[in-house]
Protein backbone atom coordinates (compact mmCIF):
# COMPACT_ATOMS: atom_id res chain seq x y z
CA UNK A 1 0.00 0.00 0.00
CA UNK A 2 1.42 3.76 -1.00
CA UNK A 3 0.52 7.06 0.28
CA UNK A 4 -0.96 8.67 -3.14
CA UNK A 5 -2.22 12.33 -3.52
CA UNK A 6 -5.59 11.39 -4.06
CA UNK A 7 -6.05 9.18 -1.41
CA UNK A 8 -4.44 11.20 0.85
CA UNK A 9 -6.90 13.74 0.12
CA UNK A 10 -9.91 12.39 0.50
CA UNK A 11 -8.83 10.66 3.93
CA UNK A 12 -8.25 14.25 4.99
CA UNK A 13 -11.63 15.48 3.97
CA UNK A 14 -13.78 12.27 5.16
CA UNK A 15 -11.91 12.81 8.18
CA UNK A 16 -12.82 16.71 8.63
CA UNK A 17 -16.65 15.66 7.96
CA UNK A 18 -16.18 13.08 10.72
CA UNK A 19 -14.69 15.94 12.67
CA UNK A 20 -17.85 17.93 12.36
CA UNK A 21 -20.55 15.40 11.72
CA UNK A 22 -19.68 13.46 14.95
CA UNK A 23 -19.79 16.57 17.45
CA UNK A 24 -23.18 16.86 17.32
CA UNK A 25 -23.68 12.78 17.16
CA UNK A 26 -22.07 12.78 20.58
CA UNK A 27 -24.04 15.80 22.35
CA UNK A 28 -27.36 14.15 20.80
CA UNK A 29 -26.05 10.93 22.96
CA UNK A 30 -26.35 8.83 19.96
CA UNK A 31 -22.73 7.10 19.77
CA UNK A 32 -24.76 3.84 19.64
CA UNK A 33 -26.86 5.03 16.44
CA UNK A 34 -23.77 5.92 14.95
CA UNK A 35 -22.32 3.16 15.08
CA UNK A 36 -25.08 0.97 13.86
CA UNK A 37 -25.76 2.93 11.10
CA UNK A 38 -22.18 2.20 9.75
CA UNK A 39 -23.37 -1.45 9.78
CA UNK A 40 -26.07 -1.25 7.65
CA UNK A 41 -24.49 -0.68 4.74
CA UNK A 42 -22.46 -3.87 5.01
CA UNK A 43 -26.35 -5.67 3.63
CA UNK A 44 -26.01 -3.05 0.43
CA UNK A 45 -22.13 -3.47 -0.92
CA UNK A 46 -23.23 -7.27 -0.85
CA UNK A 47 -26.01 -6.76 -2.65
CA UNK A 48 -24.03 -4.59 -5.24
CA UNK A 49 -20.87 -6.86 -5.58
CA UNK A 50 -23.98 -9.21 -6.26
CA UNK A 51 -25.02 -6.89 -9.10
CA UNK A 52 -21.94 -6.45 -10.31
CA UNK A 53 -22.48 -2.69 -9.73
CA UNK A 54 -19.27 0.15 -7.64
CA UNK A 55 -19.87 -1.29 -3.74
CA UNK A 56 -20.21 2.08 -2.86
CA UNK A 57 -23.62 3.02 -4.41
CA UNK A 58 -25.06 -0.16 -2.65
CA UNK A 59 -23.67 1.28 0.30
CA UNK A 60 -24.87 4.43 -0.28
CA UNK A 61 -28.75 3.16 -0.84
CA UNK A 62 -28.85 1.53 2.20
CA UNK A 63 -27.41 4.25 4.30
CA UNK A 64 -29.53 6.76 3.12
CA UNK A 65 -32.96 4.15 4.13
CA UNK A 66 -30.92 3.51 7.43
CA UNK A 67 -30.89 6.96 7.78
CA UNK A 68 -34.86 7.37 7.40
CA UNK A 69 -35.36 4.09 9.56
CA UNK A 70 -33.91 5.41 12.36
CA UNK A 71 -35.54 8.85 12.03
CA UNK A 72 -38.92 6.98 11.25
CA UNK A 73 -38.05 4.95 14.79
CA UNK A 74 -37.61 8.11 16.82
CA UNK A 75 -40.05 10.01 16.08
CA UNK A 76 -42.69 7.11 16.74
CA UNK A 77 -41.09 5.70 20.06
CA UNK A 78 -38.12 7.53 21.62
CA UNK A 79 -38.25 4.67 24.52
CA UNK A 80 -37.43 2.23 22.18
CA UNK A 81 -35.19 3.16 19.84
CA UNK A 82 -32.07 1.83 21.43
CA UNK A 83 -33.59 -1.68 21.68
CA UNK A 84 -34.97 -1.30 17.82
CA UNK A 85 -31.40 0.16 16.17
CA UNK A 86 -29.67 -3.11 18.17
CA UNK A 87 -31.92 -5.32 16.45
CA UNK A 88 -32.16 -3.80 13.35
CA UNK A 89 -28.64 -3.14 12.59
CA UNK A 90 -27.04 -6.61 14.06
CA UNK A 91 -29.56 -8.31 11.44
CA UNK A 92 -28.47 -6.25 8.96
CA UNK A 93 -24.79 -7.28 9.63
CA UNK A 94 -25.86 -10.40 9.49
CA UNK A 95 -27.49 -10.55 6.41
CA UNK A 96 -24.78 -8.36 4.81
CA UNK A 97 -22.07 -11.02 6.02
CA UNK A 98 -23.71 -13.96 4.16
CA UNK A 99 -24.37 -11.65 0.98
CA UNK A 100 -20.40 -11.48 0.81
CA UNK A 101 -18.04 -13.37 1.40
CA UNK A 102 -13.66 -13.93 2.25
CA UNK A 103 -11.65 -11.16 1.35
CA UNK A 104 -14.61 -8.39 0.27
CA UNK A 105 -16.14 -9.23 3.58
CA UNK A 106 -13.21 -7.88 5.14
CA UNK A 107 -12.59 -4.95 2.69
CA UNK A 108 -15.74 -3.71 3.18
CA UNK A 109 -15.53 -4.01 7.13
CA UNK A 110 -12.44 -2.90 7.57
CA UNK A 111 -11.51 -1.28 4.84
CA UNK A 112 -10.22 -2.00 1.43
CA UNK A 113 -6.46 -1.81 -0.10
CA UNK A 114 -6.06 -0.39 -3.47
CA UNK A 115 -5.88 3.46 -4.46
CA UNK A 116 -8.93 5.37 -5.78
CA UNK A 117 -9.75 6.88 -9.06
CA UNK A 118 -9.60 10.05 -10.18
CA UNK A 119 -13.98 10.11 -10.20
CA UNK A 120 -13.90 8.25 -6.69
CA UNK A 121 -11.50 10.86 -5.28
CA UNK A 122 -13.03 14.19 -6.86
CA UNK A 123 -16.55 12.40 -5.41
CA UNK A 124 -15.27 12.09 -2.28
CA UNK A 125 -13.73 15.13 -1.72
CA UNK A 126 -17.32 16.98 -2.99
CA UNK A 127 -19.38 14.75 -0.65
CA UNK A 128 -17.50 15.52 2.26
CA UNK A 129 -16.93 19.43 1.39
CA UNK A 130 -21.02 18.99 1.34
CA UNK A 131 -21.46 17.52 4.66
CA UNK A 132 -19.07 20.22 6.29
CA UNK A 133 -20.82 22.96 4.79
CA UNK A 134 -24.08 22.04 5.46
CA UNK A 135 -23.10 21.08 9.50
CA UNK A 136 -21.99 24.45 9.70
CA UNK A 137 -24.82 26.39 8.19
CA UNK A 138 -27.05 24.37 10.04
CA UNK A 139 -25.72 24.54 13.41
CA UNK A 140 -27.77 27.24 14.98
CA UNK A 141 -30.59 25.39 14.54
CA UNK A 142 -28.86 22.15 15.53
CA UNK A 143 -27.67 23.70 18.59
CA UNK A 144 -31.33 25.24 19.40
CA UNK A 145 -33.20 21.65 18.68
CA UNK A 146 -29.93 19.78 20.31
CA UNK A 147 -30.93 21.89 24.28
CA UNK A 148 -34.65 21.35 23.03
CA UNK A 149 -37.17 20.86 20.92
CA UNK A 150 -39.80 23.18 22.14
CA UNK A 151 -37.13 26.32 21.56
CA UNK A 152 -36.34 25.13 18.21
CA UNK A 153 -40.12 24.52 17.37
CA UNK A 154 -40.94 28.38 18.81
CA UNK A 155 -37.81 29.55 16.74
CA UNK A 156 -39.70 28.49 13.47
CA UNK A 157 -37.32 25.17 13.02
CA UNK A 158 -38.83 21.86 12.31
CA UNK A 159 -37.17 20.08 14.89
CA UNK A 160 -37.92 16.65 13.24
CA UNK A 161 -37.19 17.67 9.39
CA UNK A 162 -33.68 18.80 10.90
CA UNK A 163 -33.21 15.49 11.68
CA UNK A 164 -33.81 13.96 9.00
CA UNK A 165 -31.46 16.14 7.11
CA UNK A 166 -28.74 15.09 10.17
CA UNK A 167 -29.20 11.78 9.63
CA UNK A 168 -28.82 11.61 6.07
CA UNK A 169 -25.72 13.94 6.41
CA UNK A 170 -24.56 11.47 8.68
CA UNK A 171 -25.27 8.74 6.64
CA UNK A 172 -23.40 10.18 3.94
CA UNK A 173 -20.43 11.01 6.44
CA UNK A 174 -20.48 6.98 6.60
CA UNK A 175 -20.59 6.36 3.12
CA UNK A 176 -17.49 8.62 2.51
CA UNK A 177 -14.81 6.33 4.98
CA UNK A 178 -16.05 3.09 3.14
CA UNK A 179 -12.98 3.12 0.56
CA UNK A 180 -10.53 3.71 3.08
CA UNK A 181 -11.87 2.81 7.09
CA UNK A 182 -14.55 0.11 6.37
CA UNK A 183 -18.09 0.73 7.58
CA UNK A 184 -16.84 -1.15 11.05
CA UNK A 185 -14.19 1.67 11.90
CA UNK A 186 -16.06 4.87 9.87
CA UNK A 187 -18.21 5.03 12.92
CA UNK A 188 -15.85 5.07 15.01
CA UNK A 189 -13.98 7.82 13.20
CA UNK A 190 -17.42 9.61 13.54
CA UNK A 191 -17.43 9.16 17.47
CA UNK A 192 -14.15 9.11 19.00
CA UNK A 193 -12.15 12.55 17.95
CA UNK A 194 -16.00 14.43 18.97
CA UNK A 195 -15.91 12.57 22.18
CA UNK A 196 -12.11 13.73 22.74
CA UNK A 197 -13.12 16.99 21.87
CA UNK A 198 -16.32 17.20 24.09
CA UNK A 199 -13.78 16.41 27.59
CA UNK A 200 -11.32 19.47 25.97
CA UNK A 201 -13.68 22.40 25.06
CA UNK A 202 -15.42 24.61 26.61
CA UNK A 203 -17.53 25.88 23.42
CA UNK A 204 -19.30 24.95 20.59
CA UNK A 205 -16.21 26.38 18.17
CA UNK A 206 -13.77 24.80 20.25
CA UNK A 207 -15.31 21.22 19.95
CA UNK A 208 -14.99 21.85 16.36
CA UNK A 209 -12.16 22.25 16.32
CA UNK A 210 -10.69 19.42 18.33
CA UNK A 211 -12.82 17.16 17.08
CA UNK A 212 -11.28 18.19 13.07
CA UNK A 213 -8.12 18.06 14.49
CA UNK A 214 -8.31 14.48 16.45
CA UNK A 215 -9.84 13.39 13.34
CA UNK A 216 -7.64 14.63 10.53
CA UNK A 217 -4.22 13.69 12.75
CA UNK A 218 -5.46 10.54 13.49
CA UNK A 219 -6.26 9.88 9.89
CA UNK A 220 -2.61 11.14 9.03
CA UNK A 221 -0.84 9.14 11.90
CA UNK A 222 -2.89 6.05 11.39
CA UNK A 223 -1.61 6.35 7.24
CA UNK A 224 1.80 6.74 8.01
CA UNK A 225 1.93 4.08 10.37
CA UNK A 226 0.40 1.87 7.75
CA UNK A 227 2.90 2.41 5.75
CA UNK A 228 5.49 1.98 7.79
CA UNK A 229 4.37 -1.47 9.96
CA UNK A 230 2.93 -3.07 6.70
CA UNK A 231 -0.63 -2.90 8.20
CA UNK A 232 -4.19 -1.90 7.22
CA UNK A 233 -4.48 1.52 7.15
CA UNK A 234 -8.35 1.37 8.93
CA UNK A 235 -7.75 -0.35 12.27
CA UNK A 236 -4.06 2.18 12.75
CA UNK A 237 -5.98 5.33 12.37
CA UNK A 238 -8.66 4.19 14.72
CA UNK A 239 -5.82 3.06 17.32
CA UNK A 240 -4.32 6.90 17.09
CA UNK A 241 -8.26 8.77 17.73
CA UNK A 242 -8.31 6.51 20.57
CA UNK A 243 -5.44 7.29 21.91
CA UNK A 244 -6.08 10.73 21.55
CA UNK A 245 -9.12 9.94 23.56
CA UNK A 246 -7.66 8.19 26.16
CA UNK A 247 -5.22 11.28 27.10
CA UNK A 248 -7.87 13.67 26.99
CA UNK A 249 -9.38 11.50 30.09
CA UNK A 250 -5.78 12.77 32.13
CA UNK A 251 -7.20 16.09 31.65
CA UNK A 252 -10.10 17.18 33.97
CA UNK A 253 -13.24 17.60 32.59
CA UNK A 254 -13.90 21.59 31.50
CA UNK B 1 -43.60 11.77 30.29
CA UNK B 2 -45.74 8.93 29.96
CA UNK B 3 -46.11 7.69 32.84
CA UNK B 4 -48.51 4.88 33.97
CA UNK B 5 -50.28 7.12 36.56
CA UNK B 6 -52.02 8.80 33.63
CA UNK B 7 -53.27 5.68 32.47
CA UNK B 8 -56.78 5.65 35.15
CA UNK B 9 -57.41 9.26 34.04
CA UNK B 10 -58.07 8.53 30.69
CA UNK B 11 -61.04 5.70 31.59
CA UNK B 12 -62.44 7.90 33.83
CA UNK B 13 -66.40 9.13 33.67
CA UNK B 14 -66.05 11.29 30.46
CA UNK B 15 -67.89 13.73 32.43
CA UNK B 16 -64.64 15.98 33.79
CA UNK B 17 -62.42 18.00 31.84
CA UNK B 18 -64.98 20.79 30.98
CA UNK B 19 -64.63 24.18 33.08
CA UNK B 20 -66.58 27.34 33.73
CA UNK B 21 -66.42 29.65 31.05
CA UNK B 22 -63.80 31.30 30.30
CA UNK B 23 -64.28 35.29 31.45
CA UNK B 24 -65.06 37.46 28.55
CA UNK B 25 -62.90 40.33 27.59
CA UNK B 26 -64.57 43.04 26.63
CA UNK B 27 -61.36 45.23 26.04
CA UNK B 28 -58.72 43.28 24.53
CA UNK B 29 -58.01 40.69 21.53
CA UNK B 30 -57.41 36.87 22.84
CA UNK B 31 -53.35 36.06 22.42
CA UNK B 32 -54.85 32.63 22.76
CA UNK B 33 -57.90 30.51 22.25
CA UNK B 34 -57.71 27.15 23.35
CA UNK B 35 -60.93 25.32 22.66
CA UNK B 36 -61.74 21.62 23.46
CA UNK B 37 -57.84 20.87 23.61
CA UNK B 38 -57.33 17.10 24.36
CA UNK B 39 -53.67 15.48 24.42
CA UNK B 40 -53.29 11.74 24.20
CA UNK B 41 -49.69 10.07 24.72
CA UNK B 42 -49.53 6.49 24.18
CA UNK B 43 -53.16 5.64 25.26
CA UNK B 44 -53.33 7.99 28.33
CA UNK B 45 -55.34 11.22 27.87
CA UNK B 46 -52.96 13.74 29.79
CA UNK B 47 -55.20 17.06 28.85
CA UNK B 48 -58.83 16.39 28.12
CA UNK B 49 -61.22 18.64 26.50
CA UNK B 50 -59.56 21.72 27.83
CA UNK B 51 -60.88 25.65 26.65
CA UNK B 52 -59.54 28.58 27.88
CA UNK B 53 -58.49 32.36 26.82
CA UNK B 54 -55.87 34.44 27.37
CA UNK B 55 -56.19 37.88 25.93
CA UNK B 56 -53.33 40.11 25.16
CA UNK B 57 -51.02 41.21 27.65
CA UNK B 58 -52.66 39.38 30.67
CA UNK B 59 -51.09 36.81 32.49
CA UNK B 60 -51.74 33.03 32.89
CA UNK B 61 -50.58 31.05 35.35
CA UNK B 62 -50.75 27.07 34.66
CA UNK B 63 -51.09 25.05 38.26
CA UNK B 64 -51.78 21.64 39.48
CA UNK B 65 -50.14 18.68 40.73
CA UNK B 66 -47.17 16.30 39.21
CA UNK B 67 -48.26 14.64 36.52
CA UNK B 68 -51.58 17.09 35.98
CA UNK B 69 -50.53 17.32 32.31
CA UNK B 70 -48.79 21.49 32.92
CA UNK B 71 -45.69 20.70 30.41
CA UNK B 72 -47.32 18.44 28.26
CA UNK B 73 -50.01 21.39 27.31
CA UNK B 74 -47.58 23.90 27.48
CA UNK B 75 -45.53 21.69 24.91
CA UNK B 76 -49.05 20.99 23.01
CA UNK B 77 -49.81 24.87 22.76
CA UNK B 78 -46.35 25.85 20.50
CA UNK B 79 -47.06 21.90 18.16
CA UNK B 80 -44.31 20.12 19.85
CA UNK B 81 -47.02 17.47 20.92
CA UNK B 82 -49.80 16.10 18.66
CA UNK B 83 -53.32 17.06 20.25
CA UNK B 84 -56.80 17.32 18.91
CA UNK B 85 -59.14 20.82 18.95
CA UNK B 86 -58.18 24.04 18.63
CA UNK B 87 -55.61 26.13 19.42
CA UNK B 88 -55.12 29.62 18.12
CA UNK B 89 -52.89 32.19 18.70
CA UNK B 90 -52.85 35.62 17.77
CA UNK B 91 -52.12 36.42 14.41
CA UNK B 92 -48.21 37.33 14.02
CA UNK B 93 -47.39 35.81 17.75
CA UNK B 94 -44.16 35.19 18.17
CA UNK B 95 -43.69 32.77 20.73
CA UNK B 96 -40.68 32.86 23.16
CA UNK B 97 -40.38 29.27 25.37
CA UNK B 98 -38.59 28.96 28.62
CA UNK B 99 -38.39 24.62 28.76
CA UNK B 100 -38.11 23.36 32.43
CA UNK B 101 -35.05 21.61 31.22
CA UNK B 102 -32.58 20.90 28.86
CA UNK B 103 -32.29 17.86 27.05
CA UNK B 104 -28.60 17.94 27.20
CA UNK B 105 -26.49 16.60 30.11
CA UNK B 106 -24.22 19.20 31.77
CA UNK B 107 -21.07 18.06 30.44
CA UNK B 108 -21.50 19.53 26.87
CA UNK B 109 -19.23 22.01 25.75
CA UNK B 110 -21.92 24.62 24.65
CA UNK B 111 -21.15 28.13 26.46
CA UNK B 112 -24.18 30.22 27.27
CA UNK B 113 -22.82 32.27 24.70
CA UNK B 114 -23.02 29.78 21.78
CA UNK B 115 -27.19 29.23 22.99
CA UNK B 116 -27.48 33.35 22.52
CA UNK B 117 -25.71 33.54 19.00
CA UNK B 118 -27.69 30.25 17.93
CA UNK B 119 -31.15 32.17 18.86
CA UNK B 120 -30.26 34.75 17.38
CA UNK B 121 -29.05 33.59 14.04
CA UNK B 122 -32.48 31.83 13.55
CA UNK B 123 -34.61 33.98 15.28
CA UNK B 124 -33.00 36.56 12.54
CA UNK B 125 -33.29 40.16 13.88
CA UNK B 126 -34.03 41.39 17.66
CA UNK B 127 -31.98 42.79 20.04
CA UNK B 128 -28.48 42.38 19.94
CA UNK B 129 -27.46 39.78 22.54
CA UNK B 130 -25.40 42.28 24.67
CA UNK B 131 -28.84 43.90 25.16
CA UNK B 132 -30.52 40.83 26.35
CA UNK B 133 -27.99 40.06 28.91
CA UNK B 134 -28.18 42.96 30.47
CA UNK B 135 -32.10 42.56 30.66
CA UNK B 136 -32.00 39.81 32.36
CA UNK B 137 -28.70 40.65 34.27
CA UNK B 138 -25.73 38.39 33.09
CA UNK B 139 -22.50 39.62 32.37
CA UNK B 140 -20.59 38.43 29.16
CA UNK B 141 -18.14 36.31 30.97
CA UNK B 142 -20.81 34.40 32.93
CA UNK B 143 -21.59 33.02 29.42
CA UNK B 144 -18.56 32.63 28.11
CA UNK B 145 -18.65 29.44 30.39
CA UNK B 146 -19.73 26.08 29.48
CA UNK B 147 -23.98 26.35 30.66
CA UNK B 148 -22.86 23.62 32.83
CA UNK B 149 -20.78 25.52 35.28
CA UNK B 150 -23.31 28.12 35.85
CA UNK B 151 -25.46 28.52 39.30
CA UNK B 152 -29.20 27.35 38.86
CA UNK B 153 -30.17 31.02 38.96
CA UNK B 154 -28.00 32.55 36.30
CA UNK B 155 -28.78 29.44 34.18
CA UNK B 156 -32.46 30.05 34.17
CA UNK B 157 -32.18 33.99 33.37
CA UNK B 158 -29.77 32.68 29.95
CA UNK B 159 -32.97 30.56 29.02
CA UNK B 160 -35.20 33.58 29.99
CA UNK B 161 -32.82 35.17 27.93
CA UNK B 162 -32.67 32.90 25.21
CA UNK B 163 -36.54 33.29 24.91
CA UNK B 164 -36.32 37.06 24.85
CA UNK B 165 -33.87 36.99 21.93
CA UNK B 166 -36.60 36.86 18.77
CA UNK B 167 -38.44 40.09 20.53
CA UNK B 168 -41.72 37.63 21.40
CA UNK B 169 -44.87 38.85 22.02
CA UNK B 170 -45.55 35.96 24.12
CA UNK B 171 -43.43 34.53 26.72
CA UNK B 172 -44.08 30.48 27.86
CA UNK B 173 -42.33 29.71 30.75
CA UNK B 174 -41.95 26.18 32.78
CA UNK B 175 -40.98 26.43 35.97
CA UNK B 176 -38.82 28.77 35.54
CA UNK B 177 -37.74 28.87 39.50
CA UNK B 178 -37.23 25.51 39.75
CA UNK B 179 -33.62 24.51 41.03
CA UNK B 180 -33.22 28.00 41.73
CA UNK B 181 -32.47 29.77 45.60
CA UNK B 182 -35.21 31.94 47.08
CA UNK B 183 -33.58 35.39 46.09
CA UNK B 184 -32.72 33.64 43.02
CA UNK B 185 -36.56 32.99 42.83
CA UNK B 186 -37.38 36.93 43.56
CA UNK B 187 -34.88 38.10 41.26
CA UNK B 188 -36.35 35.56 38.21
CA UNK B 189 -40.21 36.47 39.46
CA UNK B 190 -38.95 40.16 39.46
CA UNK B 191 -37.43 40.02 35.98
CA UNK B 192 -40.43 38.34 34.36
CA UNK B 193 -42.72 40.76 35.47
CA UNK B 194 -40.11 43.53 34.46
CA UNK B 195 -40.08 42.53 30.77
CA UNK B 196 -44.15 41.75 30.65
CA UNK B 197 -45.17 45.22 31.49
CA UNK B 198 -42.14 46.97 29.73
CA UNK B 199 -43.14 45.14 26.07
CA UNK B 200 -46.73 44.39 26.86
CA UNK B 201 -46.00 40.66 26.71
CA UNK B 202 -48.49 37.89 27.14
CA UNK B 203 -47.26 35.42 29.92
CA UNK B 204 -48.19 31.86 30.58
CA UNK B 205 -46.61 30.56 33.47
CA UNK B 206 -46.17 26.74 34.77
CA UNK B 207 -45.27 27.42 38.48
CA UNK B 208 -46.04 25.71 41.89
CA UNK B 209 -45.51 28.79 43.69
CA UNK B 210 -48.91 29.89 44.64
CA UNK B 211 -47.77 32.91 45.71
CA UNK B 212 -46.46 34.39 43.15
CA UNK B 213 -49.80 32.95 41.05
CA UNK B 214 -51.89 34.99 43.46
CA UNK B 215 -50.19 37.99 43.48
CA UNK B 216 -48.96 37.96 39.41
CA UNK B 217 -51.82 36.02 37.42
CA UNK B 218 -54.80 37.87 35.52
CA UNK B 219 -55.84 33.85 35.07
CA UNK B 220 -55.21 30.77 36.73
CA UNK B 221 -55.58 27.05 34.67
CA UNK B 222 -55.61 24.54 37.51
CA UNK B 223 -55.05 21.09 36.00
CA UNK B 224 -55.84 17.79 38.03
CA UNK B 225 -56.18 14.37 37.07
CA UNK B 226 -59.69 14.55 36.52
CA UNK B 227 -60.90 18.08 35.42
CA UNK B 228 -59.81 21.60 35.42
CA UNK B 229 -60.96 24.99 36.57
CA UNK B 230 -59.95 28.18 35.05
CA UNK B 231 -60.56 31.71 35.88
CA UNK B 232 -59.11 34.89 38.16
CA UNK B 233 -56.98 33.58 41.33
CA UNK B 234 -59.58 34.84 43.74
CA UNK B 235 -62.08 32.01 42.13
CA UNK B 236 -59.48 29.16 41.91
CA UNK B 237 -57.25 29.26 44.85
CA UNK B 238 -59.52 28.50 47.55
CA UNK B 239 -58.61 26.37 50.32
CA UNK B 240 -61.53 23.95 49.09
CA UNK B 241 -60.53 23.92 45.42
CA UNK B 242 -56.91 22.95 46.47
CA UNK B 243 -57.43 20.44 49.31
CA UNK B 244 -59.31 19.23 46.21
CA UNK B 245 -56.35 19.17 43.60
CA UNK B 246 -53.59 18.65 45.43
CA UNK B 247 -55.52 15.93 48.06
CA UNK B 248 -53.91 17.28 51.26
CA UNK B 249 -54.46 21.23 52.09
CA UNK B 250 -52.26 23.45 50.66
CA UNK B 251 -51.30 26.89 52.42
CA UNK B 252 -49.64 29.81 50.93
CA UNK B 253 -49.01 33.80 51.63
CA UNK B 254 -51.55 36.22 49.73
CA UNK B 255 -49.75 39.56 50.10
CA UNK B 256 -52.35 41.95 50.46
CA UNK B 257 -50.80 45.14 48.24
Amino acid sequence: MTIDGASLAVSIAAAAAAGIVGCFAVMRRMALAADAMSHVALPGIGVALALRIHPLFGAAAMLFFGALLIWGVERRARMATETVIGVVFSAALAVGSLMSSGEELVDALFGGAGALGAAEAAFGIAAAALVVIVVLAKRSSLVLALVSPDIARTSGIDPSRLNLLYLEVFALTVALGLRYLGVLLMGSLIIIPAATAKRLARNLSGMFGWSVAVAIVSSGVGTWAAEVLHRPTGPLIISAAAICFLASLVRRPA
Amino acid sequence: MLRAEHEPRARGDGSGGVLPRPLPSAAMADALAVEGLTVTLGRAEIVRSLSFRVPEGTSLAIIGPNGSGKTVLLRALVGSVPSRGRIEWMAGARLGYVPQKLDIGRDVPLSGMDLLLAKKAVAKGGDEVLHVLDRVGLRERDVQKPIGTLSGGQFQRLLVGLALLGRPRVLLLDEPTSGVDIPGQERLNELIRRVQQEEGLTVLLVSHDLSVVFRYADNVLCLARERAWFGPPRHILTPELLTEVYGAPVEFHVHDD
